[in-house]
């Protein structure tokens, strides 16, 4: 039988298998990136509160404290490789609640919540400055700002960030197959060892992380169209008319 | 203007209005008329403002009142601390020495609630400082539901209100990318006022304008002087400076070298250096 026999044979005797690992896969690569999100967006505001110069020793001391901590979580996080992580939560911490999904959504969240924490960083940083001015000004506190100014514009800025994240995420919990995760890796090499044709199963596999990180890649693009608001807005009333609507479009 | 309802305990505000009584006030009741026996009735005083940026002293030791109803023009050269000072007001800058009192209560104290006070000194920026991410009625309505807990109904009926008497009533739902530097600015100050600020503080806020839209923004500027809102401006328009305000410092160097009124700052200047800079800066204006 040729490869694209063999591939046709799998898939219909294992369709079930192949459809179980995606959702896997889907579901453990929505959790971490939310969560990570989550936690990208806690640290970076966190990282982002202004010392005031008057501020009493304990304040600055506290604030330094806790910058160390949430540093040395996003460098630790980041400089190991997420399958080191994996097993070693897993096997050495985790190991009596053996729930190996539990832990593969707090591996993957942990990680991703550190990359995030970056990238929110960097989001707030390019915000200009006139904007956290203005916020202070009229009386908002930092987090106010935060939420309501400075976030909105800030989330939208990161998005194909935030969107790159979310399609490593469905690449890269393959490894989580190393705690006995049936994700779509997983399946395939089951599927593929059963009639020892490897090449076969992992092409359907290639394909279908495609057809996901594709579909998400699209599903952000007009997620991110919609964030950019209306490109039209009204003027009501003209001089001669109180009541008229004028409909102004955006130049290009 | 509305009444301000003031955040200050009770006790705070008499003690304010008595130390206002020792400075001879005897509290008339003309709110807008701005005369000496007025004087107790200060809403912001400065006492010794200090302010350096590490080894740069950049405000020496400023002083002065600001009354109810007070329209107050800073003018003087690039540099000399107009800008540093408006912003040691709000506390956008942290003062390194000196006291900044409103109504009585030192707001350089640490105990006071900064936003509280921030909330009743609106500021209007040089670049807008508009949020980019909200439409120009949210702009107004957001901050007074974030800030003063109003509703939503409430706030955007003040939002209408005062979007109208800037004349931007027909942009509110336009965005601050989608306007012009003057509407922003009117916006701005439609901000500002939705807040129902005691005083005002203006940043230079002609000075990022084209020529033809500082026109615009001087006009709302003098409506809202003669409507009794108090206001310090930090301004380059000698004419505003000349015509709409009551009081006229001159700064030099971080310390303030003439105070008076725009008459006698401007007809008849006493320091050589206050003569100086006017000649050079009306000159210019005049060629």
């Amino acid at each position: 039988m040729s490869t694209f026999d063999w591939i046709f044979k799998l898939l219909g005797e294992y369709w079930a298998l192949f459809l179980k690992g995606t959702g896997y896969t889907l579901i453990m690569s929505i959790v971490g990136t939310l969560i990570g999100f989550v936690i990208g967006i806690g640290v970076a505001i966190v990282r982002t509160i202004p010392v005031k110069a008057s501020a009493n020793g304990f304040q600055k001391a506290a604030m330094k404290v806790v910058n160390f901590i949430l540093s040395a979580y996003v460098e630790i996080i980041r400089g190991t490789p997420m399958l080191v992580q994996a097993l070693l939560l897993h096997y050495g911490f985790l190991s009596k609640m053996d729930k190996p999904l539990l832990s593969a959504f707090i591996i993957i969240s942990l990680n991703t919540g550190a990359y995030m924490a970056e990238i929110v960083r960097g989001g707030i940083i390019s915000i200009d400055k006139g904007q956290f001015e203005g916020s202070q000004a009229i009386g908002m506190t930092h987090f106010q700002t935060m939420f309501h100014v400075v976030l909105p514009q800030a989330v939208r800025n990161i998005m194909p960030s935030i969107g790159n994240e979310f399609v490593v995420n469905i690449k890269d919990s393959s490894i989580l197959s190393v705690i006995s995760i049936t994700e779509l890796m997983f399946m395939a090499k089951s599927a593929g060892g059963s009639y020892f044709q490897f090449i076969p199963a992992y092409l359907i596999c290639a394909v279908i992380y495609f057809i996901l990180t594709f579909t998400v890649t699209r599903l952000l693009r007009i997620l991110e169209k919609k964030m950019d608001g209306k490109k039209n807005y009204t003027v009501f009333g003209s001089q001669s008319d109180p009541d008229a609507e004028i409909h102004v479009k955006e130049k290009a | 203007m509305k009444k301000n309802k003031i955040n200050l305990t009770e006790e705070e505000v008499i003690a304010g209005g008595v130390a206002a009584d020792g400075c001879g006030g005897n509290g008339a009741a003309e709110e807008n008329a701005v005369t000496d026996e007025n004087a107790g009735k200060y809403v912001l005083r400065i006492e010794n403002l200090q302010k350096s940026f590490g080894d740069h002293e950049v405000l020496k030791d400023i002083s002065f009142d600001v009354h109810r109803g007070d329209v107050i023009s800073v003018i003087g050269p690039s540099g000399s601390g107009k800008s540093t000072m408006l912003r040691c007001i709000n506390l956008l800058e942290e003062p390194t020495g000196g006291r900044i009192l409103y109504h009585g209560t030192d707001i350089t104290d640490k105990s006071v609630k900064l936003t509280e006070y921030r909330a009743k000194a609106g500021m209007v920026f040089q670049a807008f400082n508009l949020f980019n991410n909200m439409t120009a009625l949210n702009n107004c309505v957001k901050p007074q539901m974030i800030v003063l807990k109003r509703s939503k109904e409430e706030a955007t009926l003040i939002a209408r209100e005062y979007l109208e008497k800037v004349g931007m009533s027909a942009y509110i739902n336009a965005r601050p990318a989608q306007l012009s530097g003057g509407q922003k600015q009117r916006i701005a100050i439609a901000r500002a006022l939705s807040m129902n600020p005691e005083v005002i503080l203006f940043d230079e806020p002609t000075s990022a304008l084209d020529p033809e839209m500082v026109g615009e923004v001087l006009s709302v500027m003098r409506d809202l002087a003669g409507s009794g809102l108090t206001m310090i401006v930090v301004t380059h328009e000698m004419s505003f400076a000349r015509d709409v305000s009551n009081r006229v410092i001159f700064m030099d160097g971080g310390v303030i070298v003439e105070e008076g009124t725009p008459e006698n700052i401007f007809g008849s200047p006493k320091v050589q250096r206050t003569k100086e800079f006017l000649s050079r800066v009306l000159g210019e204006n005049n060629g």
